[in-house]
């Protein structure tokens, strides 16, 4: 009745029988979240902060085993930081800036991220799932200690749903058997293959692009690789026809190598033919564990909506996309971090639902800048025409020589946070200031004294006035937005003229919960600044 | 005189690159050679330039 698909790297949630499956007739809960990987995780993390009742289930007991992710955005940790458990995640992951790519065998050209000063957090770090997934539990039980009302239940697996106009009945199996529940507010976390989906009868539709890939991850003291990220393209040892070699923690490094797409995927996952490549690759004689291995197919696939009605799809069930350029998990945490504001504002009856359908459009367009910075890394690393290839293999040749060819090589253009650029809940721009913090965009992080922008800004409504006179508090359509009043006398490192000001010598900004820019104006305008309000929350 | 510009010079460069690629989807392999002589041709007449254009040969030769 219970059979795992995957092992598990630890066992956190084990399954207790809850005296909701001898309720006489099903209980209801406010949330239900299908799936406990990252993405349902941290949707417990955010509703339950918020006081929201929150129920996860998962059919595993878990964290599963095998890394998969390895590599954690600077947007993703900053959200992981506002649910509080952001620096464990940077204490132990690896930082790194360095990316160097091979042609062939040689070197042509070095990178370096150069992350800009004056962020919290690092532009990218490596650490392996089962650690992210960890922290994000540690917390949830944190949370739990300290009264939030979030409950995660281990084997148990939603096996079929109905969904009514203001409901969901949801049917559970569990080692107990089977029992039933209802749930205001469904949201489906349950990864790629979401079996919620097909329950529904939905599509999801893209590319499956025509190779394989080979991971494992090694243990191995070297000090020959230091902590960069390595790129061959067509590498002569053979090992794979490119080959990505990335560190983690612990002495493990990610191998990647790209194995073609008539593969016999058992014959290739025996422990000797892993071995023959890496041996290929990193000479004779070098002494390395293998620790995980799997072998992956690129999709870049998505549904058409993330809403139905009172069902939600976040993360990989709702989108995915091929790994170069890591935009997995760390798209996942941008869809929780717009959800979960607007599905707590509707449950407290703050806003309409139609503010939920925003959700819809803003990761849509998320979903679809990742599938198509994703999809043209996929092309250039697999190339598919004759010419295709050429074309690649002539920037490579010239990348090597030739500065202007460097930009060109696309080896995964790493993830950055999505700007909602047109969403409805944007008023229009206002100020002739910096770009990047226009309506839509995540707010870029600042250093306050000893502290950041970011985590005063916290997950509410906010009015950051930068040398602007406002009311410190305004109600509008039932809710109240704050001020956070700064001066340009207090930014020592001029990061925050540099983001927020530009040429101008004040602002206004109002900023959503998910610390994205819904307005921002020269100086305070009532009018302006309660329609703008009104607007953030679908009322508008 | 201008110089070859060999640092980079087009903003969106994964754009330009996909609308490259775009141009020559579904062509046969002799078809995207002739597209791709006309495109160098359109170039070179877009630059004018005699010099320039001389570096850029060189430049595509991988000679120094
Ligand atoms: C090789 C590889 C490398 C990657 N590298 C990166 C990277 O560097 N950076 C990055 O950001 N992303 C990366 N990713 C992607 C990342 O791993 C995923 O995006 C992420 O795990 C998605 O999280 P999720 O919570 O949406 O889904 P999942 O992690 O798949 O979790 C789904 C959960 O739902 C549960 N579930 C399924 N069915 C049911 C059911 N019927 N009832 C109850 N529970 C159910 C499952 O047991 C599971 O726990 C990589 C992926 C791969 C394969």
């Amino acid at each position: 009745m219970f059979d795992d698909r995957y092992t598990l790297a630890y066992k956190r949630y084990p399954y207790k029988k809850s005296a909701d499956q001898d309720a006489a007739t099903p209980v209801r809960h406010p949330v239900v979240v299908m799936g406990g990987g990252p993405v349902g995780v941290a949707t417990a993390l955010d509703l339950g902060r918020q006081g929201i009742p929150t129920l996860v289930l998962d059919d595993h007991e878990g964290v599963g085993m095998g890394s998969r992710a390895i590599c954690f955005a600077k947007r993703c940790l900053e959200v992981a930081g506002r649910y509080g458990c952001g620096k464990p995640m940077v204490d132990k992951g690896v930082v790194w800036n360095i990316g160097k790519v091979f042609n062939k065998d040689d070197q042509v050209f070095e990178f370096n991220l150069l992350p800009e000063e004056g962020h919290e957090y690092p532009a990218f770090i490596n650490m392996q799932q089962p650690y992210y997934e960890s922290f994000q539990l540690d917390r949830f039980e944190e949370l739990q200690k300290d009264g939030a009302p979030i409950e995660i239940r281990g084997k148990n697996r939603v096996d079929s749903v109905e969904v009514h106009d203001d409901y969901v009945t949801l049917h559970i199996m569990t080692p107990d058997g089977p029992y039933t529940l209802e749930a205001e507010w469904l949201v489906g976390c349950d990864g790629a293959a979401s079996p919620l989906r097909t329950m529904l009868d939905l599509d999801f539709t893209g590319k499956v692009f025509q190779d394989s890939f080979l991971i494992a991850d090694i243990k191995m003291k070297n000090d020959n690789f230091p902590t960069e990220r390595w790129f061959w393209f067509e590498p002569s040892h053979g090992g794979g026809a490119s080959t990505l070699l990335h560190k983690q923690p612990d002495d493990v490094w990610r191998v990647d190598f790209q194995i073609g797409w008539d593969v016999d995927r058992k014959e290739e996952m025996k422990e000797e033919n892993i071995r023959r490549r890496l041996d290929a690759f990193l000479g004779e004689g070098v002494q390395y564990d293998m620790v995980w291995s799997s072998i992956y197919t690129f999709q870049c696939k998505r549904m058409d909506s993330f809403r139905h009605g009172r069902v939600f799809f976040a993360g990989d069930a709702a989108h995915q996309v091929s790994p170069f350029g890591a935009r997995g998990a760390n798209s996942g945490m941008q869809d929780v971090d717009n959800l979960g504001w607007k599905l707590g504002m509707v449950i407290r009856g703050e806003a309409p639902e139609s503010l939920l359908d925003s959700y819809n459009d803003e990761r849509i367009h998320g979903a679809d800048e990742n599938i198509l910075n994703s999809t043209r890394s996929t092309d250039f690393i697999t190339p598919k025409s004759e010419m295709s290839r050429l074309l690649r293999d002539a920037v490579l040749d010239l990348s090597e020589k030739h500065e202007f060819a460097r930009p060109m090589v696309n080896s995964g253009r790493l993830s950055v946070p999505c700007t909602y650029d047109g969403s409805p809940l944007n008023s229009s721009d206002a100020l002739d200031g910096p770009a990047r913090s226009r309506p839509g965009s995540v707010c870029p992080d600042a250093p306050l004294g000893d502290d950041f922008l970011l985590n005063k800004l916290g997950d509410k409504f906010i009015l950051l006035t930068i040398d602007a006179d406002a009311p410190d508090v305004i109600e509008e359509a039932g809710i109240q937005v704050t001020r956070l009043a700064l001066s340009t006398t207090d930014d020592k490192s001029g990061a925050l003229r540099e983001r927020y000001l530009g040429d101008n010598d004040k602002a206004v900004y109002l900023i959503r919960p998910d610390q994205h820019v819904a307005a921002r104006r020269p100086s305070f305008d009532e009018n302006q600044i309660r329609a703008a309000i009104r607007r953030a929350i679908g009322k508008e | 005189m201008t110089d070859l510009i060999l640092t980079p010079n087009i903003d969106g460069v994964d754009d330009f690159y996909a609308e490259l690629l775009a141009a020559h989807e579904g062509l046969s392999k002799e078809d995207s050679d002739a597209l791709n002589a006309r495109l160098v041709l359109v170039l070179a007449n877009h630059i004018g330039d005699r010099a320039v254009l001389s570096k850029a040969l060189k430049a595509a030769q991988l000679s120094d």
